[in-house]
C-alpha cells in the first residue's frame, strides 16, 4: 500500500474561488441536464487543485476548497469528500512543484520501471512513495497502468507522460525540470507516437494533401 | 495481411491533422446526414449484419447492445463512451482520443441517433489530460461546424457530446461504476439488473460502449456490413486495434484483421520477440485480465474471441503482453495480483478481502516462501473470488493467477523447493 501521506502540514484557513476557476465551473456547470450539477463534482476537484497549483505552486486539494466545491455544487460536504478520497488523482496533501508518477504495473515493469524508479530516488534524494524531496521541486508517486504500454516505461510529470525511457534519459530529465526547463511530453527516443521504433509497417501511403 | 485501404484508424500514429481538416480528408464526416437519413432500424440492421463484436473486452455484438434501447421513452436517453482506458497492456484509445478524435465524435453522433440518445457523454480517464484536451477541441470544432449540436450535420436531430475527465480508477472502466462516477459519485459498481439500458445515467436509459466499437461505426455504415464481414473470420469480424508491448523488439501498436495469427503479429509488426521467438516464455493476449498462455500455444494460435476462449484465455482488448525467457513470471503475475489490490473498490468483500490475499500469498509464491500446498489454496481462493462480487473486476484479479497455475505450476514449485533447501543447508544452519 501506499506509504502513509505527510501529516505535519497545514489546511489553509480559507479557500475562494478565484476568477478564472469561477469561470471554469460555469462552464463546466453549463455541459450537464439542469440538477444535475453533482456530475461536475470531479472536474471540479480539478479546479481546485490547479488553483492551488496556481496559487501556491503545489497541486493539491485542502478542506476547504472541498466546502467551497460542495457549497458551489449544493452538495454535502462529506459528499466531495468522499469523491475526493476515492480517486488518485487529488492530492490530499501538498506535493513538489513536479509530481513524478512512475507507471511500476506489469508491462512497465517488463521494460525497465525498476531503473526508472531508482533514477528517479538518485536523482531526488527521495526514498519512499508520497514522499517529496527536501527542496520542495519533487514528489514521487507509484501508480498503476497509465495506459501508454508501447511507449513503456513512463514516467508521468504532472499531466505530461514520458516515454520510452531509461535510467540515464530520467536522469536527465529531472535535471533539466529543475533547471526550469520543460523538455517536450512523448517519447524520449524520438519515435512517431505509438508506432514501432525506426517506422511502421502499415499506413504507408502517400501523406494527405 | 491486413491491407492499407482497409485500415480504419489511418491517422493512428498522429502523422497528419488530427482535427477537422485533416479528419474530412481522410473521409470522416462524408455524408453523415445521408447515413442518418437510413433511420434508427436501418442503422441497427447494418451493424448487426456487419458482425461488429464491442472492443472493449467483452466482445458482446455491437448492433445488438443498441437494439436494447427502448423505442418509447419519456425520460431522455443517453450514450456514454468508456474512454477509461486502464487496462494494463491497453493503449488504443488513447490513439483514437488524440489522432483521430473526429472518428469517436461521428461515431457518438450516429450511435446516440441509432439508440434515440439525445447526447454522448464520453468519459476519459483523468491520466489522458493531452487526450481529453485534443478530444475536446475536436469537439468545439464539431459543433463550431454545425456537425453536432442543434439540427446536427442538417438532419434535424439534435445531438450533444459532452467530454468528462475522470480521476484515476480503474474500476470506472467498468459500465455501471463509470455511470456512478458520471454522475459525481465514488466508482463503485451497481447490482445488474436493472441494466443501463432500463436504467443508467441520472436514471435514464443508457448504453456504455468503447471508444473503438463507436469510432468504427461511421466506416462500417459507409463501406457496408459486408466489406467489414469481408475481413477477419467467421463470427469474429473486421480490423482490430492491436497493442504489442513487453519483450519484443519494436513495441508499438497496429491494425490488422481479427484472427491474424499471433506469431505473425508480432514478427511482422513488432519486429518479433527479443531473442528470436524460441526465446518466448508466455503472452498475456488481451490485457492483464485474461489468462496467460504458454509458448506451445503461442506458436499456432489466432487472434480473434473465439480462439483464444478455446484455449481458457480470452481477446480482451486486444493488448498483447509478451514475455521472453528473462522473465519472472511468478513475480510479472504478483505485479498483476497488486494491481487489483490496489483497484478493487472495496464494495465486495471476496473481492476488497480477496484480491488483498491473493496478493501477499502472490508475493511469497515469487519467493518460494511457502509450501507446495498453498499453490491448491491460492487456486481454491481465486474460485471463490470469481464469480461471487457484483462486476468482474474480482474475475479479473482471479484469472492471470489461474493462467499462472495452469500453465506453470512445475515453475512454482520448483521455486518452493529451491526456498526451501536454501533455507535448509548446511550452511545456512552454521550461520544461524
Amino acid at each position: 500500500m501506499a506509504a502513509a501521506a505527510p501529516s505535519n502540514f497545514e489546511q489553509p484557513a480559507c479557500f475562494a474561488f478565484d476568477a478564472q476557476s469561477e469561470a471554469e465551473l460555469a462552464m463546466l456547470i453549463g455541459r450537464y441536464p439542469a440538477g444535475k450539477q453533482a456530475s461536475v463534482v470531479i472536474p471540479g476537484l480539478y479546479v481546485v487543485q490547479h488553483q492551488m497549483k496556481r496559487q501556491t505552486d503545489s497541486a493539491w486539494v485542502p478542506v476547504k476548497g472541498m466546502d467551497a466545491l460542495a457549497e458551489r455544487l449544493g452538495m454535502a460536504p462529506i459528499r466531495v469528500y468522499e469523491v475526493a478520497t476515492f480517486y488518485y488523482m487529488f492530492n490530499m496533501a501538498p506535493i513538489g512543484k513536479y509530481h513524478l508518477q512512475v507507471c511500476t504495473t506489469t508491462p512497465c515493469w517488463l521494460r525497465g520501471s525498476d531503473e526508472i524508479v531508482a533514477a528517479c530516488r538518485a536523482e531526488t534524494g527521495i526514498a519512499g512513495w508520497k514522499e517529496t524531496s527536501a527542496d520542495g521541486m519533487f514528489t514521487m508517486t507509484e501508480v498503476e497502468c497509465v495506459g501508454a504500454c508501447v511507449n513503456a516505461p513512463i514516467l508521468q510529470v504532472d499531466d505530461d507522460f514520458y516515454e520510452d525511457l531509461n535510467g540515464e534519459r530520467t536522469t536527465a530529465l529531472l535535471a533539466a525540470l529543475r533547471r526550469g526547463e520543460k523538455p517536450p511530453k512523448g517519447s524520449t527516443i524520438g519515435r512517431q507516437n505509438s508506432a514501432p521504433e525506426g517506422g511502421s509497417q502499415t499506413l504507408l501511403f502517400a501523406p494527405e494533401a | 495481411m491486413l491491407q492499407d485501404k482497409d485500415r480504419i484508424f489511418t491517422n493512428l500514429f498522429g502523422v497528419h491533422d488530427p482535427l477537422l481538416k485533416g479528419a474530412r480528408a481522410r473521409g470522416d464526416w462524408d455524408g453523415t446526414a445521408a447515413i442518418l437519413a437510413r433511420g434508427r432500424d436501418g442503422i441497427i440492421d447494418e451493424m448487426k449484419k456487419s458482425g461488429l463484436r464491442g472492443r472493449g473486452g467483452a466482445g458482446f455484438p455491437t448492433g445488438l447492445k443498441w437494439s436494447f434501447m427502448p423505442k418509447e421513452s419519456k425520460l431522455p436517453a443517453y450514450l456514454v463512451v468508456n474512454a477509461d482506458e486502464s487496462e494494463p497492456g491497453t493503449c488504443k484509445d488513447r490513439d483514437i482520443l488524440r489522432h483521430d478524435p473526429h472518428k469517436l465524435i461521428e461515431g457518438c453522433l450516429i450511435a446516440g441517433f441509432a439508440m434515440g440518445a439525445c447526447a454522448a457523454y464520453i468519459y476519459v480517464r483523468g491520466e489522458f489530460y493531452n487526450e481529453g484536451c485534443m478530444l475536446q477541441a475536436a469537439v468545439d470544432e464539431a459543433y463550431e461546424a454545425g456537425l453536432i449540436g442543434k439540427n446536427a450535420c442538417g438532419s434535424g436531430y439534435d445531438f450533444d457530446v459532452v467530454v468528462h475527465r475522470g480521476a484515476g480508477a480503474y474500476i470506472c472502466g467498468e459500465e455501471t461504476a463509470l455511470i456512478e462516477s458520471l454522475e459525481g459519485k465514488k466508482g463503485m459498481p451497481r447490482m445488474k439488473p436493472p441494466f443501463p439500458a432500463g436504467v443508467g445515467l441520472y436514471g435514464c436509459p443508457s448504453t456504455v460502449n468503447n471508444v473503438e466499437s463507436i469510432a468504427v461505426a461511421p466506416t462500417i455504415l459507409r463501406r457496408g456490413a459486408d466489406w467489414f464481414l469481408g475481413i477477419g473470420r467467421p463470427n469474429n469480424a473486421g480490423p482490430k486495434l492491436f497493442c504489442i508491448s513487453g519483450h519484443v523488439n519494436k513495441p508499438g501498436n497496429v491494425e490488422e484483421e481479427l484472427g491474424i495469427p499471433l506469431r505473425e503479429l508480432i514478427e511482422r509488426h513488432a519486429g518479433g520477440v527479443r531473442g528470436g521467438w524460441d526465446n518466448l516464455l508466455a503472452i498475456i493476449p488481451g490485457g492483464a485480465s485474461v489468462r496467460l498462455i504458454p509458448k506451445t500455444i503461442c506458436d499456432d494460435i489466432l487472434m480473434d474471441f473465439d480462439s483464444l476462449r478455446n484455449v481458457r484465455s480470452g481477446l480482451g482488448t486486444a493488448a498483447v503482453i509478451v514475455m521472453d525467457k528473462s522473465t519472472d513470471l511468478i513475480r510479472a503475475i504478483a505485479r498483476l495480483s497488486k494491481f487489483y489490490m490496489h483497484e478493487s473498490c472495496g464494495q465486495c468483500t471476496p473481492c476488497r478481502e480477496g484480491t488483498g490475499w491473493m496478493w501477499r500469498t502472490m508475493n511469497r509464491m515469487a519467493e518460494g516462501r511457502a509450501t507446495i500446498q498453498e499453490i491448491d489454496t491460492l487456486e481454491q481462493v481465486t474460485r471463490q473470488v470469481e464469480g461471487h462480487t457484483i462486476c468482474a473486476l474480482g474475475d479479473a484479479a482471479a484469472w492471470p493467477i489461474q493462467g499462472l497455475i495452469a500453465h506453470f505450476r512445475p515453475m512454482m514449485e520448483e521455486r518452493i523447493n529451491a526456498y526451501k533447501a536454501r533455507i535448509s543447508s548446511p550452511s545456512r544452519m552454521a550461520a544461524e
